[in-house]
């Protein structure tokens, strides 16, 4: 084993988070912050993708010829985005409807395709579906963070309990898409001041 | 209820209120990571409005033809998927045989775009909104200029900032973002004009 378990977590969940440090992901990660609900089940089923997705490609990474990679990589990860998908309609028909074609997105979804490429590839399947699996749950802390500020000041709601006690004027561009973007805007912007001073000091 | 919308509504709206990058949000990476340039984005803007336009055309035969007809409804995602990578490479065969100078103005974007989820976006909107050929077909023209537009105009902004000090830990991607939001703010306000849903 090249990397423990506690590394793999921490590189993941925190100092290389695809989200924030990366910039891959975004896509989905935007449009279904205006619920924490929503970010919720859209992280856990991202999560389960990427970690099975890890999984499979490096059980299979021997087998596969490398000129015909991405187009394999990409066909098992659809495979388990229908699963998802297909578990979403019959169980949560109505976060099922409000997340849309978002679902269907997480196969275009880059941190996939990104721990695929980058880890899968060359890592024991164990090792690779941790790796994924963490990734995941990075992406979906991010989200969480990001669709707390927007359901507090939108709706002043938290997982749709009113928790708006003074009575405040909600703000209604929370919920629209530019506030998604200067949220997470911001967020990079904090995280990376974080991580600056050790760099400075490193090189 | 769709069936009625004029299709011109459609490609109106699709490019300024409900545009794909700042309202939906699809097709952010490539968008975020190709916009230091107006004349790559750029180029990168028109190669996905031709794959956009060619995909939602061949992608809508595909579903109506194929997927309902056999009730492969849970298949679709792989289909599409296929589709638009095959797509892809075939509008770049195509395109080196015929247009040789457009080939390589274009080429290195065209294998990007088979993972940027506009397109399979795009398609998605399109089976879940119901829409007919003709609407499809500008539906897709329309998402495709949105798109060009939105990076043309984040490249050319942030070719203009070129050496502006921006405050430490927000250069490149952070700044992108804010500025992406401030567009967004005043995308919002074309919504009056059109309205699909």
């Amino acid at each position: 084993m090249t990397e423990n378990i506690k590394e793999v977590i921490s590189r993941n969940v925190w100092k290389e988070n695809q989200v924030l440090r990366q910039i891959l992901g975004i896509c989905s990660c935007l449009a279904v912050t205006n619920l924490m609900i929503n970010s919720l089940v859209m992280g856990l089923g991202l999560t389960f993708v990427t970690a099975f997705s890890s999984l499979t490609i490096s059980l299979l990474r021997n087998a596969i010829p490398n000129r015909v990679r991405m187009i394999v990589q990409t066909l098992i990860i659809a495979a388990y985005v229908i699963l998802v998908d297909i578990f979403l309609k019959a169980n949560m028909t109505d976060i099922s409807k409000a997340l849309g074609p978002y679902v269907g997105l997480i196969i275009t979804n880059c941190i996939i395709m990104g721990r695929a490429e980058a880890y899968a590839q060359k890592n024991p399947p164990l090792i690779s579906m941790m790796d994924g699996f963490f990734a995941g749950l990075g992406y979906t802390a991010v989200l969480l963070i990001i669709s707390l500020f927007r359901e507090l000041l939108g709706f002043g709601t938290i997982f749709g309990f009113n928790v708006n006690f003074l009575g405040f004027e909600t703000w209604t561009i929370m919920v629209m898409p530019p506030a998604a973007f200067f949220l997470i805007g911001t967020l990079i912007w904090v995280t990376s001041n974080i991580f600056a001073p050790n760099k400075g000091k490193k090189s | 209820m769709t069936i009625d919308i004029n299709p011109l509504v459609i490609f109106f709206a699709s490019i300024l209120t409900s545009n794909m990058i700042l309202s939906n949000f699809l097709g952010m990476c490539s968008y975020i990571s190709i916009s230091g340039e107006y004349k790559t984005a750029s180029s990168l803007g028109k190669s996905v409005t031709l794959v956009m336009v060619f995909t939602t055309a061949l992608n809508y035969w595909i579903y109506k033809l194929i997927i309902v007809p056999l009730g492969l409804a849970y298949l679709q995602y792989v289909l599409f998927i296929m589709i638009i990578a095959a797509s892809v490479q075939i509008i770049e065969m195509a395109m080196d045989r015929l247009l040789p100078d457009l080939h390589i103005k274009l080429g290195i974007f065209l294998p990007l775009i088979t993972v940027n989820c506009a397109i399979l976006g795009t398609t998605l909107f399109m089976v879940i909104r119901d829409y007919n050929f003709i609407q499809s077909l500008l539906f897709g023209l329309g998402s495709g200029l949105g798109w060009w537009l939105a990076i043309s105009a984040l490249a050319a902004i942030r070719e203009k900032m070129g050496k502006t000090k921006v405050p430490r830990g927000l250069e490149g991607p952070g700044i992108a973002f804010i500025i992406t939001g401030i567009m967004a703010l005043a995308f919002i306000g074309f919504s009056g004009i059109f309205t699909i849903t």
